[in-house]
């Protein structure tokens, strides 16, 4: 049933211009180009920020400290700054008059340029690498701490920890948080132009908006988002075909430390760990302090210019929230008990949300739309929708490892005491899924706080979200407002996100 | 679900229900023009003062996103009247036959080019620049093949998605024609970054990135006038500077033709034009009784204006495009 | 009578065959060799698995159509059976309703229950604060007020220290006895099924055999469960 409405809501959309266009259009050498380019940076990106997550997510799971839990809920903020501001912020750091630039000219050395591949590649790594590392550290977190005592009394080497529980923990994480950054990447716009320096970072989106927008070539538009939802599906199935579940079993749950795998003692271990965590906080403190410090002295007035598009934008991420968990829940619930075939079938095919062009889904909605009604009535509950469906393949990613483990674990106990329908749901389900669903919730609420801009082509001043007014005032010459706007959306995405993962890790004791 | 659509349908309905003694004009535009600080309000409310009607604005993104709403709704569009396409855009919004001719109006522009157009209203228009700031730049480069000889740094728009990008690439080739692709060769190393739209640009070069943006030469006056900063200029280039010209239009089908027509006339009088200068960041079409705001007075005044015919800009966007790719892949 | 009419389970390699009867009211062990099908059996007929062929009649009637949530009997897992989010009295409770929806005289049977196995005053405990052995007695508890007329054991005292498990075991004896519940056990030791189980039915080489007297059984073991006790 969620399935059916995933697709029927990615794919329509698509279907709908193609009627809207009367057929398809050819794609060009150019098209094909933006395409491989396209892959080309979102594979390197995904296997960037990949690559780089696995030893911070150790780091984070074998090392306690003081502000580690502050340090893991922050890992979410990159992901729900708004493209333009965490650009901004990378910038001030890595641009031409950044901080390490006037450190290397202070030295007298040449600096370094940033445009081109490798800046579309940092900024990428900067959004995308926090929700790797918790996509990561959630599978290390799902490991029995028996299996490590386990280890512990066995006196594994760092080599048979990583044979014996490391790698079966990578198999399960590290092809789906590829995939989900891959997606990401795939449709990434801003950050890609901004970072590429020049026509030679053209990727799909950017071709997809020049056929919709400057030519309105609706046949080539829904071409070229055809191309690149395959793209996507073709990533998506390779992902999860990868995909291996742990097995680890279930555990008694009691931990006892602060860490979630004993501490490697050896000194290198203790240094490479060390340099991990801090040096993945610098750089992601550092752009966000730097993009937010505009915004810190200009900060809005509490009036209603500021506290309505607020509350718009509150409403429109909790409305998506539940959207994004509920579905996913139930997806997954229902996958879990699939045959693997299959399962993994339905699995790839959520994940194919996150290839679609937020203008096209935009598009086909208005066109959806304007037979029977205002599309610009429908602006926020549109707005809700497409977050939400955004933000349910990584809700899914979520929750899956620990559904399975859940129905492992408790499903014949349930079975044998006629557990069932709500019953199920409220005494095992929710309470025993918390800790995902919480980040899971957090994650929805952020990722929809950030908003995506689906309603460009009917929004309505009365009903703009926050983003859409730090847009605007951005185009109205007032950047300094725009920052302050930025600070708020930040707080208050982060006061989400916050709220909910805490909610989900209260007291998640047994 | 249900229950929250039909509320959601009941509240869009309210306005209309509101609004149903009086004749109500729908007017499509891009939404910074609808913005508290935008000329929108202002104008709707001068407008209402005279009209016995209500003005609905309905806005959509930018002027490009403005266009295509018009061409997907087609002849069942609720539109009366939009504003905010540019001369880059007329083409193809003429050729869809959606949009009527133009009311005859007596006003006589003070535009630096004869006004031809008989379907859309001119309201307001500028020059492309590169602003830079004083502080740091004392003499700025005076011509493209300077700018391109310079180590200057320079960010632009996206002539894909952006329209000041657009505009630069125009600019180049009316100024430069079959030479076009050898400028942008030239400008290559200088160009930092290409970005998706104005505001990216405009905030990076504040930021520091680039000595100089594609803005425009009334950029300034913004800073003059809201924040008392007087450092920002825009450099004067000898070829001349590519203008763009914001227009309005009627809709074909438009269910209040006179109302249309009357804010048609009224977009390019007196009130409306007083009102747009310091609002949208422009030049009026016609000078307004007072003259031009004090924070206008320093721009620079292009010697030369360039502009290509909306017919010429259509034909030839496609390869211009291609030639600035090629020119900046290399 | 539990009856198993012509059962066959095959999975892979492995392959049981089951042609008995059980008689009420009294506790049958099941003894074989570990990995010949003893727990498989069970789930049988608690329903988690449905045999390749045959039935499995409880009193006549085919069990096979029925949810292990509906069946006549309560099980005990070897482990996982407690939740471990739900406090003590919670997981008993679900044994009278899976909803937890509990009105005041069903929990003040609840509490009751708790105190018939020596856990008065810890409903309010999560299973994490109980030793092992209460845990089992959680359980137990929990089987003791769903009061079905079957109780299925898949050795869930096999962690228990020696004279805590023959406790539960007593335990269990003594509950069956009061309520006329008919149990049925797995078990590796035979002095399990020696303490409480009058009746034994030996599971080896493919083929689960008609319940005999565990004495004598014991005493005088056929050829593959001879080996399996070492003698």
């Amino acid at each position: 049933m969620v399935l059916a409405l995933i697709l029927a809501l990615t794919l329509g959309p698509v279907a709908l211009v193609l009627i809207q266009a009367g057929g398809a259009g050819g794609l060009t050498a150019a098209d094909w180009a933006a395409a491989r380019f396209t892959v080309l940076q979102a594979a390197l990106s995904a296997g960037l920020s990949v690559a780089l997550a696995v030893p911070v997510a150790r780091a984070l799971a074998r090392r306690s400290f003081p502000g580690r839990a502050a340090l893991v809920t922050a890992l979410g903020a990159p992901f729900l700054l708004p493209v333009v501001v965490a650009v901004l912020g990378i910038l001030a750091l890595f641009g031409r008059s950044g901080l390490l630039n006037r450190g290397i000219e202070a030295l007298g050395l040449p600096g370094v340029t940033i445009y081109g591949l490798q800046g579309v590649l940092l900024a990428h790594l900067f959004l995308n690498l926090p929700l790797a590392v918790r996509m990561i550290l959630n599978g290390w977190a799902a490991v029995p701490p028996e299996r490590f005592r386990l280890a512990q009394s066995l006196d594994f080497g760092p080599r048979d920890v990583l044979r014996v529980i490391e790698r079966p923990v990578l198999r399960a994480t590290l092809p789906g948080a590829f995939v989900a950054i891959f997606l990401v990447c795939l449709t990434s716009f801003t950050a890609v132009l901004v970072m590429g320096g020049g026509p030679r970072a053209t990727t799909l989106s950017l071709a997809i908006y020049q056929s919709f927008r400057l030519e309105f070539d609706l046949a080539h538009a829904a071409s070229l988002s055809a191309l690149q939802m395959a793209l996507g599906l073709v990533a998506a199935f390779a992902g999860v075909a990868l995909v291996s579940p742990t097995a680890f079993g279930a555990g008694r749950g009691w931990r006892g430390q602060a860490w979630i795998a004993p501490p490697d003692p050896r000194a290198v271990a203790r240094i490479g760990d060390g340099v991990a965590i801090g040096g993945m906080g610098l750089f992601l403190a550092l752009p966000i302090g730097l993009a937010t410090a505009a915004g810190v002295t200009h900060l809005p007035r509490p009036d209603a210019a500021l506290l309505a598009p607020l509350g718009r934008s509150v409403a429109v991420a909790l409305g998506a929230t539940l959207l994004a968990v509920a579905g996913a829940l139930a997806l997954g619930l229902a996958l879990s008990g699939w045959r693997k075939g299959m399962a993994r079938l339905a699995d790839g095919a959520a994940m194919l949300v996150l290839g679609t062009s937020p203008l096209v889904l935009g598009t086909g909605a208005f066109l959806a739309l304007r037979g029977w009604a205002d599309p610009a009535a429908f602006a926020l509950p549109l707005t809700m929708v497409a977050n939400g469906l955004m933000a349910l393949p990584f809700a899914l990613r979520i929750l899956l490892p620990d559904i399975q483990t859940l129905r492992a674990d408790y499903d014949r106990l349930a079975d044998s005491l006629g557990m069932e329908g709500l019953a199920r749901l409220r005494l095992l389900v929710l309470p025993r899924l918390r800790r995902p669903l919480g980040f899971a919730a957090g994650l929805a609420a952020a990722l929809a706080m950030g908003d995506l801009g689906v309603v460009t082509l009917f929004s309505d001043p009365e009903r703009a979200t926050l983003p859409m007014v730090l847009y605007e005032r951005m185009g109205q010459y007032r950047m300094d407002e725009a920052y302050g706007l930025a600070v708020v959306l930040v707080l208050a995405s982060f006061g989400l996100f916050w709220l909910f993962d805490r909610m989900g890790r209260a007291d998640a004791d047994v | 679900m249900r229950l929250s659509l039909m509320i959601a349908g009941f509240l869009a309905a309210l306005p209309v229900l509101a609004a149903a003694e009086k004749p109500q004009l729908t007017v499509y535009t891009y939404d910074s023009f609808t913005a508290d600080w935008g000329p929108g309000p202002a104008i709707a409310k001068a407008f209402e003062a005279g009209c016995d009607c209500t003005v609905k604005y309905v806005t959509a993104g930018d002027a490009a996103a403005l266009l295509s709403r018009v061409l997907l709704e087609g002849k069942g569009s609720k539109a009366d009247v939009v504003v905010g396409l540019d001369t880059n855009l007329t083409e193809q919004a003429r050729q869809s036959g959606l949009f009527a001719p133009a009311p005859a109006l007596s006003a006589s522009y003070d535009l630096p080019v004869k006004w031809t157009d008989t379907t859309f209203v001119p309201y307001d228009w500028g020059y492309f620049a590169f602003v830079y700031d004083k502080t740091k730049l004392p003499a700025p480069p005076t011509d493209f093949k300077a700018l391109g000889a310079s180590k200057l740094k320079i960010v632009i728009e996206d002539p894909r998605s952006a329209s000041p990008g657009l505009g630069l690439l125009m600019w180049v080739k009316k100024a430069y024609g079959d030479q076009a692709g050898e400028v942008w060769k030239g400008l290559a190393d200088n160009i930092v970054t290409v970005t998706p739209g104005w505001s990216e640009a405009y905030g990076l070069f504040l930021k520091g990135e680039a000595d100089m943006v594609l803005s425009y030469t009334t950029s300034p006056a913004y800073h003059i006038e809201a924040e008392k900063d007087d450092t920002k200029a825009a450099a004067p280039f000898t070829e001349g500077h590519y203008m763009q010209i914001e227009v309005a239009g009627k809709m074909a089908g438009a269910k209040e033709p006179a109302l249309a027509d009357q804010f048609l006339a009224f977009l390019a009088g007196p009130e409306a034009q007083a009102i747009l200068p310091e609002t949208n960041w422009m030049y009026p079409v016609v000078m307004p009784k007072g003259g031009l705001p004090a924070s206008f007075a320093t721009l620079i005044k292009p010697g030369k204006a360039l502009l290509f015919s909306p017919e010429e800009a259509a034909a030839m966007r496609a390869a211009a495009t291609e030639e600035w790719r090629a020119a900046l892949s290399k | 009578m539990l009856t198993f009419e012509g059962v066959e389970i095959r999975q892979g390699d492995f392959s049981l065959s089951a042609d008995l009867s059980v008689p009420e009211g009294a506790i049958t062990a099941l003894i074989g060799p570990s990995g010949a099908g003893k727990s498989t059996l069970l789930s049988v007929v608690a329903g988690f698995l449905v045999p390749t062929r045959g039935r499995v009649l409880w009193r006549g009637a085919d069990l096979g159509p029925l949810p292990p949530g509906r069946r006549p009997l309560s099980i005990l897992f070897q482990d996982q059976n407690l939740f471990p989010h739900l406090t003590v009295a919670q997981n008993v409770g679900l044994g009278l309703r899976p909803d937890l929806r509990l009105p005041a005289p069903e929990r003040a049977r609840v509490e009751e229950v708790l105190g018939d196995v020596g856990l008065a005053g810890l409903g309010g405990r999560k299973p994490g604060a109980l030793s092992g052995g209460q845990q089992g007695r959680v359980a137990l508890a929990r089987a003791l007020i769903r009061d079905r007329p079957l109780l299925l054991l898949d050795e869930p005292f096999a962690a228990l220290g020696p004279a805590l498990k023959d406790e539960m075991l007593d335990l269990v004896a003594r509950m069956a006895g009061r309520a006329g519940t008919t149990v049925l056990m797995v078990s590796h030791d035979p002095d399990d099924a020696r303490r409480i189980a009058p009746l034994t039915v030996l599971v080896a080489d493919g083929r689960a055999h008609s319940p005999v007297a565990t004495a004598a059984l014991l005493a005088d073991p056929p050829p593959a469960l001879a080996s399996y006790l070492g003698k």
